[in-house]
């Protein structure tokens, strides 16, 4: 008996392209970007697709001025986006805290490639994530998914969209050099089968408006340029009016409010797949392409009649404790796969605090994990 | 005084404690009542018209009026503007620069708004040096001049603005000072009128970190050697080159009808469009 089809345009598309169509399906009408391996191809497509839809996209002189302008257009009411690589993405740093400060939706994928510095532009690594949650300077929170599949780089591109929406923040899609150039099955949604947030605007009389006021949310209404709200932005901490300020206690209450607007719906931001974890007595803890090494491996060891189990990171940043944490402590032993020196198995080994055996399984040489190599630790722990 | 009043009134904001942050004599406060009267004679509504400036003493300007404002990154408030504009173009975006965050950080970005010719109205005040931070030197602090990473004399020479945004593509330049400031109302309204990348070039002063160092302690020696040493375009086309030795000329030194880029991508559009139509695939799938 053939399995029921999902319903939905079924296509053959690599990872990049797959982003264009999410971000596309989530309403993003704005692109400007700048030429990167591994990340070109969005621009590409970007750069056909959104003029036909009434969108714009423009090649801006680096990337810098990529997500300045992508800030900007979000601004003026349009859902933005920009892609790059490492190298891009290090440049992007410092506006990326702007959006943070200002909060500013909009989203910024990262293709991961080798690093550090010019490195491997066309092998993948997982190299960025801890760049992606500290990158910028000071203390901010952020919102970082990954990627494993074709299927994923859809969804969770609109996912993105929808929570930087939702929540006033710039989001980061961590994909990586393999997941971006696979060319592999899709099902796209009917575009009205697709849910699509936007942010709330303030609908008050301009002289109540204060553009950066709590609320039980802890997201303010954002109002856009041109809607008749005349309201300052700045990436100078900022009163609830948007003015600079160097009073303590409106400096403590502008940090602790946008800590507390992500923390505060941790749930509902927080995204992890779970695979044969209820009974599992090793478990691995993986993201990004190697997670799909690591489920193949999985499988392989329960036919073995090992009792393995696999929890995929969506969520990276924040970390997605709370799935994490009570899994930790049922195991024997937990091994964390990545293509870094090992980077969230720091954060694992953090929040594990000795409760279980933590064994990392690391790859820098450009080349995918292979589910042997992860059964092969597997059985041996 | 009435007048002045008025505009105070209309244009700046409310709620914003005064007094500003610049020093008293600073050419940043003239910039910012010619500023309200230039808009003021365009008759463009508020709503409409959105200010970003840069990081340094002119980009502390956004704060004060009464538009849609946004103080952005060192240097790259071209970039943020550019992005507004297309978003939505039919706002009018002014964006309000140091000499240091548009022709040092900001260089590029500078060249590659003015090579696209986007309709943004570019004022770049030069004050020759970096005020805010304490007197550093700028791309535009002039050679054997001191500052405070200069003590021993500047070894470097100045860009010229002006003549740089002309080569690099801008459909208007123009350059003023804040000492012939009816000029400056006229220069900056006509730069916001003019469609496509209008820079205007404000010379200015900074006495508490340039004109302490070199020889010019108060504000009014330096406003006087803006006045004497500006020439009208004019008037410096029947001036021999000797006589125009270490002199600068104000007024509207290029304006010309290049093709703008919104209009331009308003083509690309539609090209889009058409060729999506025509592969039966309305959402542009090529």
């Amino acid at each position: 008996m053939t399995a029921k089809r999902p319903p939905g345009r079924q296509l053959l598309l690599q990872g990049n392209e797959a982003i264009v169509e999410g971000a596309l399906a989530a309403g993003c009408r704005f692109f400007a970007g700048y030429p990167i391996t591994p990340a070109t191809e969005i621009s590409e497509v970007m750069s056909y697709r959104l003029p036909a839809v009434g969108g714009v996209f423009i090649q801006m002189e680096d990337e810098i001025a990529s997500l300045g302008a992508a800030i900007g257009a979000s601004l003026a009411g349009m859902k933005s986006m920009t892609a790059t690589s490492g190298p891009g993405f290090s440049l992007m740093q410092e506006n990326l805290g702007f959006a943070c400060a200002a909060e500013v939706p909009c989203v910024i994928v990262n293709v991961m490639r080798g690093g550090p510095s010019t490195g491997l532009p066309t092998n993948a690594s997982q190299g960025d994530v801890m760049q992606a949650r500290w990158g910028t300077h000071g203390d901010h929170p952020i919102i970082v998914l990954a990627v494993s599949t074709t299927q994923d780089c859809f969804s969770a591109t609109v996912r993105a969209f929808n929570l930087s929406e939702k929540y006033r923040t710039p989001v980061i899609l961590l994909a990586d050099e393999i997941v971006a150039h696979t060319r592999e099955k899709i099902y796209l949604p009917h575009p009205e089968e697709v849910e699509v947030i936007d942010r709330i605007r303030p609908n008050m009389p301009p002289d109540w408006y204060l553009p950066y006021e709590d609320n039980s949310r802890g997201v303010p209404p954002m109002s856009v340029f041109g809607d008749g709200y005349r309201y300052h932005v700045t990436g100078l901490i900022h009163d609830l009016r948007g003015f600079p300020t160097e009073r303590q206690d409106e400096i403590s209450a502008f940090l602790g409010r946008i800590f507390r607007k992500i923390s505060q719906h941790f749930f509902d931001i927080m995204q992890v797949e779970e695979e044969m974890t209820e009974d599992a007595e090793i478990l691995v803890v993986a993201y990004g392409s190697v997670s799909r090494s690591a489920r193949r491996a999985v499988r392989e060891a329960r036919d073995r009649r090992v009792k393995a189990g696999l929890i995929q990171l969506v969520t990276l940043w924040p970390f997605p404790r709370q799935a994490v944490e009570p899994a930790l402590r049922r195991v024997r032993a937990t091994l964390v796969p990545e293509l870094n020196m090992g980077q969230m198995s720091r954060e694992i080994k953090r929040i594990n605090q000795g409760a279980t055996r933590i064994e990392t399984l690391n790859r820098t040489d450009g080349n995918l994990i292979t589910p042997n190599e992860i059964l092969a630790r597997l059985l041996r722990m | 005084m009435v007048e002045a009043t008025k505009l105070i009134h209309k244009y700046l904001r409310h709620d914003k404690k005064f007094p500003h942050v610049w020093c008293p004599g600073c050419g940043n406060g003239i910039l910012l009542g010619s500023l309200i009267r230039a808009i003021d004679t365009t008759g463009l509504e508020k709503d409409e018209i959105v200010i970003v400036s840069g990081i340094g003493c002119s980009g502390r300007i956004s704060v004060y009026v009464d538009f849609n404002t946004l103080h952005s990154t060192h240097g790259r408030a071209l970039t943020f503007a550019t992005g507004i504009k297309l978003a939505n173009p039919k706002l009018n975006v002014i964006v309000i620069m140091g000499d240091g965050d548009a022709t040092a950080i900001g260089g590029n970005h500078f060249i590659h708004a003015a090579r696209r010719n986007l309709d943004l109205t570019a004022v770049v005040v030069n004050n020759n040096i970096y005020g805010m931070t304490g007197g550093q030197y700028s791309p535009t602090t002039p050679y054997g001049a001191f500052a405070a990473t200069a003590i021993y004399g500047n070894i470097e020479h100045a860009f010229s603005i002006a003549e740089l945004a002309v080569a690099a593509g801008a459909g208007m330049v123009s350059r003023g000072t804040v000492y012939h400031t009816s000029m400056l109302d006229e220069l900056i309204a006509k730069a916001i009128l003019k469609p496509g990348f209008s820079v205007v070039e404000v010379v200015s002063h900074c006495h508490t970190q340039y004109g302490r160092r070199n020889n010019m302690d108060s504000p009014v020696e330096m406003l006087r050697w803006q006045k004497e040493t500006a020439v009208r375009v004019e008037k410096s086309k029947e001036m021999t080159l000797e006589q125009l030795r270490g002199k600068f000329t104000i007024g509207i030194l290029a304006d010309r009808d290049l093709p703008v880029y919104t209009e331009e991508y308003e083509k690309v559009r539609e090209a889009a469009r058409a060729r999506a139509l025509e592969r039966g695939k309305p959402d542009g799938k090529v």
